[in-house]
This record gives C-alpha cells, structure tokens and sequence, in this order.
C-alpha cells in the first residue's frame, strides 16, 4: 500500500492508503476526542466528536475524522474555533442524558461544556453502539441490538440469547461510557429472561 | 403478446396498433389516479361502462382510465377526445347526460364546463384552460393520453422509440454524451448534473453496476413522482434501461413506497408487459444488452429517500445513512457503482435521447436545463400538479396557473423543497424557479413540492411542523441531529405555547449551526432550513411569540382565545349548538359568550358565525375583555314591537 | 401464522437476506401483525441475526409487533393536510376513539396511525380507513364516517 503524506496541526504526517484521519493522528500522537471510536471495531461516525477541520482543494469544511479516508497533501486541523464550539455543544447534548458519566466530565471539562444547558432526559444511553457493534463484530452473538429509530432508538437484549451467553462473557460492560448497559442487562434480567435460566 | 426482437419489429409492431386505432373515434379518458379514486372515479368509470352498454355502444365509443392529469383540484375529470372537451368533478349521475348530449349529440354540458373565476366564462378545450395553458408539459403530459395498465397505448404515443434508437444508432458512450450534454440534472432535490453521475460509474473499474429508482417521494406535500409512476411506469423503465445501457449496469431496482400501492401495482404491470414484449430481459430488440429490474417497497421511513440510506434498505437492512465521503457512483448498493436518480430525472431520459440534447436545452435557464414538476398545494386555489421551463416565475405559477389565494385571503409565503426547504416570502416572488435561485434565497427547489401559505400560517408553527417531522423520522444514529432535533423541537414548541424565552432563537441557532456542520448525512444537514429562512423573512412572529406571547397569524392555540363581540352578536344561537364543549353560554336573544374555562380552542364557532355578523374574534397577546354584565346581555329586536 | 406459509413466502423471494423488509411486508399485510415467533422463523431461514430483524421491525412504521384492529385509520399529518388543519381532525378522531397514534383501541375495533402525506394533497385534509380514503374531512363530520365501522 503507499504512503500518503498529510498535514494535522502542522505537523507532517505519513499515512498508509486506506487509513482514515484518525487512525493517521493516533499514529502520530495527536490527540482527537472521541466516544464511539474502538479499535476492534468497524468505525461508526455516529457520536460526531471527532470532526475536524480540513482543507482539500481550496476548501475548508468540516468532516468525521474516523471515517474520512486520508488524502495526498491533505490539511488538517483538529482544534479551531468551530470545532471546539460544536464538540462543545455535542457534548452538551449527551451531558443531557448522562451528567455524572466520567468520560463526559473529562471532555466536557476540556471543552467548558455545561451540564445544565439542556433539561436532563430520561435515558442514560448516549447511543455510542459500543455495545452493539461489540457483540456483533467480537463476539458475534448479537445479543444486543437497537430497536427503533430517532429518539426513540433504544438498545435491547434478545433474552433467549442473552439468557445464554452473558453471564460467562459481559466483555461489552466496561465499554459503556456511561453504565446504562449494565442498568438495561439487569432489567432484561429480571423481567424477560426465561424462566428455566433463573437460578 | 409475442417479443419483439429489433427496433425494425418495433416500428411494424406500432404501425399495427395505430392502424387499428381511428384518431376520430371517440375516446372519453377518465382521470384515475390516486386522487381523483379518492373522489370516486372508480364508480365514474363503472356508469360510463353501464351507460355505454345500454346505449349499445360499446364499438363505437372507447373509454381509456388514465392515470393523473394534474389539475387535481377538480376531479375526477374527464376529457373527450378528439374534440378535446373537458369535464371536471364528475359524479355517476352524469354520465347518462354526457353519452347522450355529449357523445350522441356533440352538445356540451355547460354545468360541467371550467368558468374562469374573473371573466366568468366558460372554457370548453382542456389546453385553453389557464391552468393547463401556462404550463409546459412535456414529460407529465403524456399521463392523460395513456392507460398505464396498456403497454400498447404507451407504443402508441411513440413509447420505447428512444430505446429503438438507442440500441441502433448510437452507442452507450453516445448515449451517455447525449445525457452530458443536455445537462439534466436530478428531480429528486439535489440537483446533481446526472450526466456527471453516469459517468462516474461508467469509469469505475468494478464491473457490476446498478441502475436505482429513488420513488420514496417523502417531502409531505409532494406527489409528483406517483403520479409519474401511476400514470406512465413505462416512460421510467425506458429512461432506467437507456441509463442501465449508459453506464454498462445490468441489473436495476425501483425502490417505491408501500404508501403508494398504486404505482406498485401499475410499475409491476408494466415490468411484466416489458419482460413480455423483450424491453426487459436477455437481449432487448436484438442489441445483445441484458437487463431486468426488481421492485422494492419501502416500509414507511422518510430517511430511505435519501440514496445511501435507501441502498442501505435494498439491501435488507435498517435505513441508516452512510458517510457519503466516497460517492455512492463509485462505491454503492453492494459497494458497487450505483446510478441512483429520481423518478423524474429518469422519466427525462427519453425525451433527451428521442429528441436530442438541443432540443432539451433550449428550454429552462443557463443552470437549470428543460422543465419541472412542481406539487402546489396548500391555500391556493386550484391545487395540482404543474410542469413549467425553469426559469419560470414564482409569482406567474401561484397566481396564473394556481389561480392565488381563495377565500380573498393574502399570500404570505410560499414553501419549497420540503422539510429540508424554506419560505419565500412576498416580496421574493419574481425568482425564477430553478436550483440556484431558490437556495440563494435561503429555501431550495428539493424534489418539487410548493405549500402556498396565507396570512392565517403561523411561520414559528411551520418550523415547529418540520421540525417534528424530521424528529420522529431521523434515524437516529448521529447526535447533531438525534439530540440536536430533539431540543429544537421542545424550545419551537414552548415558544408556540407561549414559553418561549429570551436567548431561545439564539440557542436554536447553535443547535442549527451543529445540525448543518457535523450532522451524519442531508437529513440532518438540512433540518434547520425551515427553521432558519423563517427566522430570515417573518424574524417579528418569533419575537411576538418569544416578547409579547402574541401569534401574529392568530394561530396558535396556547395563545389565542376566542371572543364574541357583544356589539356584533345577534343571538342567533347557531355557535352555541355547534359547540362541542359546551362552552358558550347564552340563550335566544341574549348576547353570547364564550367561558374561557371550557373553550377547546376548536375554532368551530369562528368558522360557524354567519358571515354577515361576523362577531366572533380571535385575540391573542391581550387579555379577552370582560363579559358584560348579565343584565346587558338581552337583545331587542328592531321592528317587532307590538 | 403457521410456519409453511412463511416458508413458502422466503421462498418467493428467493430465501435471500436482502429481501428482508419485502418477507416482513408480506406477512404484515396477510396476518396484521408479526409475532415473535415468525420472526424467529425467518432468522433461521434467512441466516440473520434476531437483532437486525427486531431494529427492523421497529425502525420501519409499517410493521406492527403487536396485534392491530379490525380497522385501521390513517391521518395525512402532510404539510398541505397541516396547513388546512390535519390537527384538529386528528383531535377529533382521538377523542372519539379514546386512542393516540400508534396504539389500538381495548376492543381491537379501530388502530390509529399518522401518516406523512399520503399524496391526495388536493383533497387535504385527508383520512383513510382500511384504504379507502376520504377527502376534505371536517371535524364535526368524523362521527359520522366511523360510526359506519363494526
């Protein structure tokens, strides 16, 4: 594969083809937040934190740095007045759901991010799919998937599967930022696992 | 039905049909799309069928169903070829009249004739009609000649000759220059040069490519596409195998929503007739290019209209989008090159190709080439479908071809491009319809829907409107617009209830800005826009709303009340027995008035005051007077003393 | 909905993966509903996992996890529909039905749903029951079109 050279923060960066934005500044040591991210799984560019600034023909815009591919003589800035002041406001918005998760605490102090801007919402989920793509992709039981769609997305156990496998695995539980998936395994437990999995 | 294997059979194989058709016979089509059933033109269709009949004439006089003619507004209709008389809001009771006056006796029926509402006369000829003479119909037009359930009648009107033409005179790079040259550019509201698309996949290096018809037509307010695709499936399918032959796909979808059981039915008619006929299949006329489509139904989601996301749902998954930094021509369905293009842009192609790219260019402005479809709706006069040049003005199709604003109301914006579109206010009005124009304006001209709006709207209400749209139907994967929706749709609805906020528009503008710049895919990206160009043009409804707890269009409910004026008020008792609350009190001869404590805010009583007293009111940003006192409340009449 | 009959329409479609939202459309408008156990049923044969078929049958409006009534009302919440007063019919058609879009009534008479523009704008506002629709809809007249329902 060959090599690509880019820009980020003014430093020049060598990439491989296929690499993204992200996976060539972790190579570097430049630092991008980010909460959905993980390195055994798929990138899923749903939380939206790792967007920086780049400049490509001429252009500027703004793109999800764990999922654009890098490019020959590619410019990149991961902080600047824009990018810090969405990041800000994305993590506002999860600080609704999830005041007291401390990987938000962490950023959103980075990043002056008030907890209070937003009224709190009732489910802690944040809906990085951590959990999910793990099951999925790892462990490839999918015994937790999401059901519906916008605000009503919500994860979900399978209880005839989860009821089998979890109690020997729980590998995706130190993967939730926020502890929600081991509040919803424990529900599921309770209420809908089959009976003859009770002891 | 036996095949048809070179365009030299097809040119035979059309002859035969039109000799066997007298172009003098005469033909009564009945409009039977969506709408007009809706209006009963399926119990239209079964007395014309009676009637003819019992006449005995049954050789003598053909009845053709179409599918949609587009003046919508005043179905079902008929028209009357070859006189070319046009009928509007049939019911079966007049069919007697129409075979025996109209058929029989070449007499026209004035009482169903079009009166032009300002000189008041009576139009007889379908093109005279302003409605229909103010347009240019050069794709839609063919839905009222046709029967769609007819591959013949498609044939007849010169059908598949593109694609005759096509596989002998030109090769798929031709094919692909024309297409280029006339610089069509997608229906479907993002206006991509489709020739560009086209050749993007053409060049891919992956040699399985697909051809895509996006007719998940889901702006609320537009139905162009289903009518397109109820009323001619063919004119689609030849312009997807023209597209197919092009780009050197050999396999091709049609994704339609199950919410248009119609044009599912009718699309799979007309695949079978094509397969039968060889349009479809393994060597069509002879050229040694295969090709076949497959139909697949949406399930009711909004997002799947967008292309990553509906490839994403061909191929049996969730509708989620996906990042579009490499292009779905280049890597799409399957990870493969797919052409994805609208119902529309494909019901172009064989014009283009049948009548060359010049032909097409002449018509339409310097950005935006040939004509479009638009759906006008809303508070306007005569609702339908219209198909005008681009570079038409605004003002020239609400009030020339939509006949304005009827019940003597003002028009106060008109709204385009759906939920990822804006307002065009008054003072706007001579904009050329086109892509740029319109989104230097703030709105856009998206897949072609125009929602006129009087002075009774509420602008912050209609951002509340789209923006809960988009709510319940993002996908929910990405939190700009996932949360970002979710908190402007609670600030937007406080503030139409009366709890807005200073500081709210301001946070609205945040969260748009975070909408537009990080949001996963166009859903999102475009969401604020409704939002954005109302606060742009009407900025003084926000602040009335957020300030003074007013709505100035008297609107919205929180904070109106109704009130009957005492000085106007004749007792005459009708409010008071409509009302269902129960609210109003009052009694013959004595003044009524409302409790506000039981009022619904139903507005029944508003539209039930006869015009002439007109005392009831709707006060917002005020407190509602007092009632009078009791005893003030008796009316004597003037006159009936004894 | 017995186990042949699903079979037989995964077959129809070729028993591949991708026809996944067609096979739960067919069953939907057949049985009304999807129960659980069909959806078991169609994992095992189309060799994918429960949780893609569940985020289905939520993400889409289609489908239905549990049973509907006899009659399903359809309400254009359509742009042209809002702005001729969707709203206030809906009002009127929930109180008279005591239910709220997406549920079903306790004698399984009457589903209500939203729909997002049906494409009969011109005849807005519009209702359509068990697929016949009607047209320029006034709220004080719904009584008298549901009352025609058993």
């Amino acid at each position: 594969m060959s090599e690509i050279l880019l820009q980020i923060d003014g430093n020049e960066v060598k990439a491989k083809e296929g690499m993204t934005v992200l996976e060539a500044a972790q190579s570097a040591g430049i630092s991008i937040p980010t909460l959905c991210h993980h390195e055994k799984l798929e990138p899923f560019g749903g939380c939206r934190l790792c967007i920086v600034e780049v400049e490509v023909r001429g252009w500027t815009n703004l793109v999800v740095s764990c999922v654009y591919p890098v490019a020959k003589n590619l410019v990149v800035r991961t902080r600047s007045e824009k990018v810090d002041r969405i990041r800000k406001m994305i993590l506002e918005l999860l600080l609704a759901h999830a005041p007291d998760a401390f990987e938000l605490q962490v950023l959103a102090k980075e990043y002056g991010a008030d907890k209070n801007r937003f009224e709190k919402e009732a489910s802690f989920c944040i809906h990085c799919g951590l959990c999910v793509r793990y099951c999925a992709e790892v462990k490839k039981q999918n015994a937790v998937g999401f059901v519906d769609r916008g605000i009503r997305k919500e994860i979900s156990f399978i209880p005839e599967i989860a009821s089998r496998e979890c109690w020997n695995c729980k590998e995706c539980f130190p993967l939730c930022p926020t502890s929600y998936l081991q509040a919803a395994y424990v529900l599921t437990e309770a209420l809908v696992f089959p009976s003859s999995a009770k002891t | 039905m036996s095949r048809i294997n070179s365009p030299s059979e097809l040119e035979e194989f059309r002859k035969g049909i039109l000799l066997k058709r007298d172009p003098n016979k005469p033909c009564i089509t009945l409009c039977s799309g969506s709408a007009c059933h809706a209006s009963g033109s399926g119990e239209v269709a079964a007395s014309l069928e009676a009637e003819i009949e019992k006449q005995g004439l049954r050789d003598k006089v053909d009845i053709r169903r179409t599918g949609c003619h587009g003046f919508c507004e005043r179905g079902p209709i008929i028209v009357i070829h070859p006189d070319e008389i046009c009928y509007f809001q049939i019911k079966p009771e007049d069919v007697p009249d129409i075979i025996s006056q109209t058929i029989m006796e070449k007499k026209v029926i004035e009482r169903l004739l079009y009166t032009d509402p300002v000189t008041k006369e009576k139009i007889i000829h379908e093109s005279e009609i302003p409605f229909y003479k103010n347009q240019k119909r050069l794709v839609f037009g063919s839905n009222g000649s046709i029967d769609p359930k007819s591959i013949d009648d498609y044939l007849a009107i010169g059908g598949y000759s593109a694609l005759a033409k096509a596989f002998s005179e030109m090769s798929a790079e031709a094919v692909l220059g024309e297409v280029k040259k006339s610089n069509l550019r997608g229906r479907g509201g993002g206006g991509f040069p489709a020739g560009r698309k086209w050749e993007g996949s053409r060049n891919a290096p992956e040699p399985i490519k697909y051809v895509i018809v996006n007719a998940d037509e889901g702006d609320p307010g537009a139905y162009m596409d289903r009518a397109l695709l109820e009323g001619n499936p063919h004119a689609i399918l030849e312009g997807l195998t023209l597209g197919a032959y092009a780009i050197g796909a050999h396999e091709g979808y049609i994704y339609v929503r199950q919410e248009y059981p119609l044009a599912v039915e009718n699309v799979h008619i007309a695949i079978r007739q094509a397969e039968a006929y060889g349009f479809l299949g393994k060597n069509i006329l002879g050229s040694g290019f295969d090709f076949k489509v497959i139909v697949h139904q949406g399930a009711g989601a909004f997002v799947c209209g967008e292309s990553t996301a509906l490839m994403t749902a061909l191929e049996g998954r969730a509708g989620e989008p996906r990042p579009k930094y490499v292009r779905s021509n280049i890597v799409g369905l399957w990870g493969r090159p797919s052409v994805l293009n609208n119902v529309e842009t494909w019901a172009n192609v064989p014009l283009i190709i049948n009548k060359g790219a010049d032909w097409f260019t002449q018509f339409g402005t310097e950005g935006s080439k040939g004509t479009k479809i638009f759906s006008l709706v809303g508070k306007i006069t005569n609702t339908g479908l219209v198909e005008v040049p681009m570079g038409t003005h605004l003002r020239d199709i609400i009030f020339k071809i939509g006949g304005g604003i009827p019940g003597g109301r003002k028009f106060k914006a008109v709204q385009t491009g759906g939920p990822s579109g804006g307002c065009i206010p008054e003072e706007l009005l001579d904009l050329e319809v086109g892509f740029d124009e319109l989104t230097k304006a703030g709105s856009m001209m998206g897949s072609g829907g125009m929602i006129v709006l009087d002075e009774d709207t509420c602008m912050v209400d209609v951002s509340r409107y789209f923006i809960e749209f988009l709510t319940d139907e993002s996908c929910g994967k990405c939190t700009p617009c996932r949360e970002g929706l979710r908190q402007m749709l609670k600030i937007l609805t406080n503030i139409t209830e009366g709890k807005g906020r200073e500081g709210d528009i301001e946070l609205l503008e945040a969260l748009s800005e975070t909408a537009i710049e990080a949001s996963l895919c166009a859903l999102g990206k475009s969401a604020p826009n409704p939002f954005l160009s109302t606060l742009r043009y009407f900025r003084n409804e926000y602040e009335a709303h957020i300030r003074e707890k007013r709505c100035p269009a008297l609107s919205c409910k929180e904070l109106i009340a109704y009130h009957i004026d005492p000085a106007k008020c004749q007792a005459c008792m009708i409010c008071f027995k409509k009302c269902p609350a129960e609210a109003i009190v009052g009694g013959k001869n004595k003044i009524h008035v409302v409790d506000q404590e039981k009022c619904t805010k139903c507005g029944t009583c508003f539209e039930a005051c006869p015009p002439r007293f007109s005392a009831v009111q709707k006060i917002s940003g005020e407190p509602v007077p007092s009632p009078i006192p009791e005893e003030e409340r008796m009316i004597t009449r003037k006159g009936k003393e004894k | 909905m017995d186990n042949d009959r699903i079979d037989q329409i995964i077959e129809k479609h070729h028993g591949e993966a991708s026809s996944l939202i067609q096979v739960l459309l067919e069953i939907q408008s057949e049985n009304n509903w999807l129960p659980k156990e069909a959806l078991e049923r169609i994992g095992e044969r189309l060799c994918v996992p429960l949780t893609r078929i569940q985020h289905i049958a939520t993400f889409y409006k289609a489908f239905s996890l549990v049973p509907k009534g006899r009659h399903g009302i359809h309400i254009c919440m359509g742009t042209a529909c809002h702005v001729r007063g969707a709203k206030r019919v809906l009002d009127t058609v929930q109180d008279m039905t005591g239910i709220k879009p997406g549920e079903t009534d306790l004698d399984m008479k009457f589903s209500l749903e939203t729909v997002n523009c049906l494409g009969c704008c011109a005849l807005g506002p519009v209702m359509e029951i068990d697929g016949k629709t009607y047209g320029k809809v006034v709220p004080g007249e719904t009584a008298n079109v549901l009352k025609n329902y058993e």
